[in-house]
């Protein structure tokens, strides 16, 4: 009988336990190759189905774009990807082991990190402080709230190294002059490439980029895909963005997703996708 | 003489209530709410004292104890009143602290009475420069605010702590998803806050050892007012504000004829104050974004 029991209740407490020990139940794993799968993801708001169904398969090192229609649910899609809203329905693995239900902060540690439509920069802070925001959480660069108070060498070592990591990073990204300005004067341009600079401190295995070339000239969006592509390859990454302009997702990603009332339209090649009869009805009517 | 006097009698009031307006102010600009039972945990922490100079601990462990003692209430609080409304009303989380207010005066008169009781032990005499009569206590407040503004400023500016609460003070939902725990963030605030409100209560109790279930009310509402004069979730302003205040109040306490308005000449600075420029001295203004 007893035994009945703890088999009946056997997990039910585990949410709480969960919250009081700030510890999550080990995640579920499966066999993937890719590095994000989704599995019929979707969230409902009330009645309102906002995304339905979504089945995402990214393998490592592609830059994977996400296009639609306004409201077609693709930042929700990012939402449910890095914690914000947990799906309703469906799970996503990334590299195999389940995220579903973790708290943001949880997620960005296992390895997803973003990047927002409307620029969120800690904007009273300089360039490179935005950056080691990012850096801090990082396990090399763990140091103990003790050993910070106490100005212990070790609380030295890892800020400078946190320094000469953001510095690098700026870099790459052509900030470094800007390194000690704050995040609100840069141009606009500038803090969209100042936000990547700051998902990737996260050290992430995927970045999300929501809508990166939103509002740039012709110019600096040549350049900013030439710059995620110099992420790819240097960070070893595979991304995944939102984009409305067509000749930046057809010119940069290597597959892509069509999204239109919450579901996926089609999938495949820019190319295939783009000329898919269902997305020029979605776009453009019959 | 005299002046002097009184400009070290008013600094060392305006670092206390800087220290309670730290806590209202880093609260504010974390958690983006208003803790209203601020002042009550000064009052928690002067009854602790209470309890154990009365049992001859010695005073220092006594404050000590209840810097402890308060630090632990002010995460409770936070933990068991404010987290499960994260996310709510700001008007349901404001009724909520106020409801946690009262809740801890209720404990005190349940425990202590609402009698006054008074505080021994924590006298530390006076000495005199020429014809100028101080009171160790001022000065020890005076160096022990002053102490803490700095250490306070040093670890929100160089510690990985201090610069993740700037960040969840700025963008709450971007710091967390660059991987920052929002929670435990607001904790520490809440620890700090209450860490300061203890210290503060001892170093009221240092100007007058009388306790009662009320104690920190009026301590607190000045504090909050301080927070607000000098810009609430500024740091420095709060410095300001609680300095400015303190030294408002020792001054027109020292004049016979306006002695009996005091609290309502601070008042009337903060209304002042606040027509002249609304979000206080140092407080961000905040931008219609079009």
């Amino acid at each position: 009988m007893a035994n009945k029991l703890t088999l009946t209740f056997k997990g039910a407490l585990d949410p709480i336990k969960a919250k009081l020990t700030g510890k999550t139940a080990p995640c579920k794993k499966i066999e993937s190759e890719y590095v994000l799968e989704t599995e019929n993801l979707g969230i409902t708001f009330g009645g309102l189905k906002a995304v339905q169904g979504v089945n995402l398969k990214i393998k490592k090192n592609e830059i994977y774009g996400l296009i639609g229609p306004n409201g077609a649910g693709k930042t929700t899609v990012f939402n449910l990807l890095t914690g914000v809203y947990i799906p309703t329905e469906g799970t996503f693995y990334l590299e195999g082991e389940e995220l579903k239900g973790l708290a943001q902060d949880k997620i960005n540690h296992k390895g997803i990190a973003r990047t927002f439509q409307n620029i969120r920069l800690f904007n009273n802070m300089t360039v490179v402080r935005n950056v080691m925001v990012g850096l801090q959480n990082q396990p090399e660069y763990k140091c103990t709230l003790f050993e910070s108070l106490f100005r212990l060498p070790r609380h030295f070592k890892v800020e400078k190294e946190m320094r000469k990591r953001a510095k690098e990073l700026l870099e790459i990204f052509g900030l470094l002059e800007e390194r000690n300005a704050l995040a609100c004067n840069l141009p606009y341009g500038k803090q969209r490439k100042l936000e990547i600079a700051r998902a990737l401190a996260t050290n992430p295995r995927l970045l999300l980029l929501d809508e990166p070339a939103a509002g740039m000239n012709p110019n600096e969006t040549a350049d900013l895909m030439d710059t995620i592509r110099l992420i790819r390859d240097k960070f070893d990454m595979t991304v995944l963005l939102i984009e409305h302009d067509l000749k930046f997702v057809s010119g940069l990603c290597d597959r892509i997703t069509v999204l239109n009332f919450g579901t996926a339209l089609t999938e495949g090649t820019a190319q295939d996708a783009l000329n898919h009869p269902d997305v020029i009805k979605a776009y453009i009517g019959n | 003489m005299n002046f002097i006097t009184n400009l070290i009698g008013g600094l060392s009031l305006g670092g206390i209530y800087a220290m309670i307006a730290l806590g209202y102010t880093m609260v504010y600009g974390i958690a983006k709410m208003l803790n209203f039972a601020h002042g009550d945990i000064i009052m928690v922490g002067g009854y602790t004292i209470l309890v154990f100079t009365a049992q001859s601990v010695h005073p220092l462990i006594a404050i000590a104890l209840a810097i402890v003692f308060c630090v632990g209430l002010g995460v409770v609080v936070e933990r068991v009143a404010y987290k499960p409304l994260r996310g709510a009303s700001p008007l349901a989380v404001l009724i909520t602290a106020i409801g946690v207010s009262y809740l801890l005066q209720s404990l005190a008169q349940m425990f202590f009475g609402s009698g006054t009781k008074m505080v021994t032990g924590l006298d530390l005499g006076s000495f005199n420069i020429g014809s100028l009569k101080i009171s160790v206590s001022t000065i020890v407040t005076l160096l022990s605010c002053i102490a803490v503004m700095v250490a306070l400023n040093l670890f929100v500016k160089y510690t990985k702590t201090g610069r993740a609460m700037i960040a969840v003070s700025e963008d709450k939902g971007a710091a967390q998803l660059m991987g920052i725990n929002v929670n435990l963030i607001i904790m520490i605030t809440f620890a700090i806050g209450s860490a300061l409100a203890a210290l503060a209560g001892t170093f009221y109790l240092m100007r007058s050892p009388s306790i009662y279930s009320t104690f920190g009310s009026l301590p607190g509402i000045k504090a909050f007012s301080a927070a607000v004069i000098g810009g609430i979730g500024s740091i420095p302003g709060a410095m300001l504000g609680g300095i400015l205040l303190g030294v408002v109040e020792v001054f027109a306490n020292s004049v016979s004829a306006i002695a009996p308005y005091t609290d309502a000449i601070e008042f009337a600075i903060l209304i002042i104050i606040l027509l002249v420029k609304p979000t206080g001295f140092l407080g961000k203004k905040r931008r219609e974004k079009v």
